[in-house]
């Protein structure tokens, strides 16, 4: 039963599994609902959906699947309220034959003609999203059911000619989700590995206590508190083409102090050369020399880029292309050693994937990187992160 | 046994499947949405409608799956043999019951809310899988299995601040409690402000709505916070036309501490505020 259903649900990217499945036809089997279609989506949802991101795919393939299977229900829906049709017919029926139906006093007669009526205009509006959105009005209400533009005021509670999953309500939670401090900290805390290192300030209960069984008198043992033990360098390009990414890259800044304990960050102007800094206002000033960079972080430390990569492409491959001093070495070798020295490194970018084709700098930065490039949206970042906490 | 909300719970049609889904299965039910959507409240008005007694265990970040279960107390047991006390040969007085413990062994059918469940370790839900979806477990002290006498209803909640596990995630039903529109929001506060003027109603859900919409702000108004307005509205007694009168030039609602919860929102706020005046 079902299997082309999730087969679809499969291929949309929702990872349904047999147990979910079976969970399904379980509850099928339970009797949980009535036989109503509207209550069966409802059990498939809460079934099959994990993640309120994949509700609107999920609505979509549901639509795809059953569409035409419940079409019945669907014009049964046009039932039409008794008092909907009295505001109507102020409206829709000129004053001669309100007179008249006047004169005749059958009310049941008029409604059965209106009816008649409305039903010759037009078939029920199929999927159209602005009428949709008004959701709960009445079906055929306010965005133009009638040709000649005549507005229906009047709502109705009567909604179920609209099937719910056509509404598509859970639209916007796809994918589109505003990336903001606290998101990239949950991120973030996929790179985490707890272990025990440092100064022993913790009392070890059960140490002690087996220490004490095992001696004979009260062996106090002590032992170093459980930490996260990633260590992160964080490397930023500022200035010129990432004015634009401020906001973004403050934000994953401020995200990564917080949660890693042992982060460590410089700057670099579009390509890291021999000499980086901590300080923008102190640039030229107090440069840390970037060798003593790779000498001094081990090489367990993990590198993250965060920078646009656009820049005239021989700012990467040749010698002297830096825009603000001489290089004696081009950016492409010092990359490299960056590359090399730590096996887990990644570049984020702030600017969209999809514009990355436009810059060949972008391009060959991907390369050095080897394909370890991510845009900075919540997606890329879980993948980068990904990637980061890879053991190698 | 059905679950159709409660006389102070307004539940949508799709929440009741969900509900009576897991009921009905006895697999654990895992609830999400915004705050102050009424996951939690959930769990209480389940347990009021099926009469069954809620078991509430209420996760923090360091909260380990097995302080569900048992834990040992070992301390107390150490002083207990130094001080002579003869509980000490038994290992069963050191054993203490956890709250899974306690729902499995609940002589009713209990209902049982893990609470925040995303608060505690990313391992958290990992190490429950077992007990979940077999509804049993293994004491090593004692060396007994605890099995549930009837598998328990649970109710999990989450705040989405961790993702959680795949396979925990399979063996559970899912609801997200969407934002409730106008409709459902006017039945909720029909449930709980039932002598409540409709027109203030009415006028107090314009603004509420319109904040909603206020782009930039750090954290949107719920419905708790929605229904706690509106007692502070009733509580001083505010007259109406000042919810009537509220122009573009005071864009601050009154009483807006509870709406907003935040300093940066409440300078938003002002600041439109005065943007508005200036364009006036």
């Amino acid at each position: 039963m079902f299997f082309n259903f999730m087969d679809e649900l499969r291929s949309a990217g929702l990872k349904i599994s047999l147990k979910e499945h079976l969970m399904l036809l379980d509850a099928l089997n339970a009797q949980v609902i009535d036989q109503s279609p509207e209550e069966f989506y409802f059990l498939a949802r809460t079934t099959l959906v994990k993640d309120e991101a994949k509700l609107d795919r999920f609505d979509q393939v549901f639509n795809k699947i059953f569409k035409g299977l419940f079409s019945d229900y669907a014009e049964e829906g046009a039932e039409i309220p008794l008092d909907w049709l009295k505001s109507v017919a102020e409206k829709y029926l000129s004053e001669e034959e309100m007179e008249k139906i006047k004169a005749i006093g059958d009310w049941d007669e008029l409604m059965d003609t209106l009816k008649k009526r409305l039903a010759e205009q037009e078939k029920r509006h199929q999927g159209g999203s602005k009428w949709i959105g008004t959701g709960g009005t009445s079906p055929y209400g306010n965005d133009g059911y009638n040709p000649e533009g005549v507005r229906i005021g009047g709502t109705s509670k009567h909604k179920k000619a609209v099937k719910v999953w056509e509404k598509r309500e859970f639209e916007n939670l796809d994918n589109d989700r505003e990336i903001g401090t606290r998101n990239i900290k949950i991120a973030m805390r996929r790179l985490r590995r707890f272990a025990r290192e440092g100064n022993a300030e913790e009392l070890d209960i059960n140490g002690t206590i087996e220490g004490t069984a095992k001696q004979g008198w009260l062996d106090i043992k002590m032992r170093p508190e459980r930490r996260n033990a990633i260590k992160l360098l964080l490397l930023l390009d500022v200035g010129g083409s990432m004015d634009p990414f401020i906001k973004l890259c403050e934000e994953l800044f401020s995200a990564a102090t917080s949660e890693f304990k042992n982060m460590e960050f410089f700057y670099f102007h579009n390509c890291p050369y021999e000499g980086l800094w901590k300080d923008n206002k102190r640039r030229f000033a107090e440069r840390t020399n970037t060798w003593d960079i790779l000498h001094k972080y081990p090489h367990d430390y993990k590198i993250i880029f965060v920078g646009d990569a656009a820049m005239s492409p021989y700012e990467i491959t040749h010698p002297g292309g830096s825009v603000e001093h001489f290089n004696e070495e081009s950016g492409h070798i010092w990359m490299q050693r960056f590359t090399q020295t730590y096996t887990s490194c990644i570049w984020l970018n702030p600017v969209p994937e999809k514009q990355w084709g436009y810059s060949q700098s972008t391009k060959v930065m991907r390369d050095i990187m080897n394909d370890r490039m991510y845009p900075l949206t919540l997606s890329g970042l879980d993948d980068a992160m990904r990637e980061l906490s890879r053991k190698n | 046994m059905k679950f159709a909300g409660t006389d102070n719970y307004v539940a949508t049609e799709d929440l009741k499947v969900a509900v009576n889904a897991a009921v009905k299965l006895r697999r654990p039910l895992l609830v999400k949405g915004e705050p102050g959507t009424g996951k939690t409240v959930l769990a209480h008005e389940i347990s009021k409608a099926l009469a069954a007694p809620l078991i509430e265990w209420n996760i923090k970040s360091t909260t380990k799956a097995q302080q569900g279960l048992y834990e040992y107390d070992a301390v107390a047991r150490l002083r207990d043999s130094q001080l002579g006390d003869e509980r000490v040969h038994d290992i069963k007085n050191y054993i203490k019951r956890g709250k899974l413990w306690d729902a499995f062994t609940s002589t009713e059918l209990p209902i049982l809310l893990i609470d925040e469940i995303d608060k505690a370790d990313i391992e958290f839900p990992n190490d429950l899988l077992q007990e979940l979806d077999r509804m049993e477990f293994f004491v090593y002290e004692t060396q007994e299995t605890i099995k549930a006498i009837e598998r328990p209803i649970v109710i999990i909640t989450s705040n989405n601040e961790k993702e959680l596990p795949d396979a925990f995630l399979r063996r559970c039903f899912f609801h997200y409690i969407k934002f409730p529109d106008r409709e459902t929001m006017q039945d909720i506060i029909d449930v709980h402000f039932p002598d409540i003027q409709k027109i203030l109603v009415s006028r107090a859900m314009d603004i509420f709505y319109n904040i909603r919409e206020v782009p930039g702000l750090k954290k949107k108004p719920s419905t708790s916070e929605l229904l706690d307005w509106l007692k502070l509205l009733l509580y001083e007694d505010m007259p109406l036309d000042v919810l009537q009168n509220a122009d573009s030039t005071k864009a601050i609602p009154p009483l807006h501490g509870a709406l907003l919860k935040n300093e940066q929102d409440i300078m938003l706020f002002e600041r439109l505020a005065f943007m508005a005046k200036r364009n006036s």
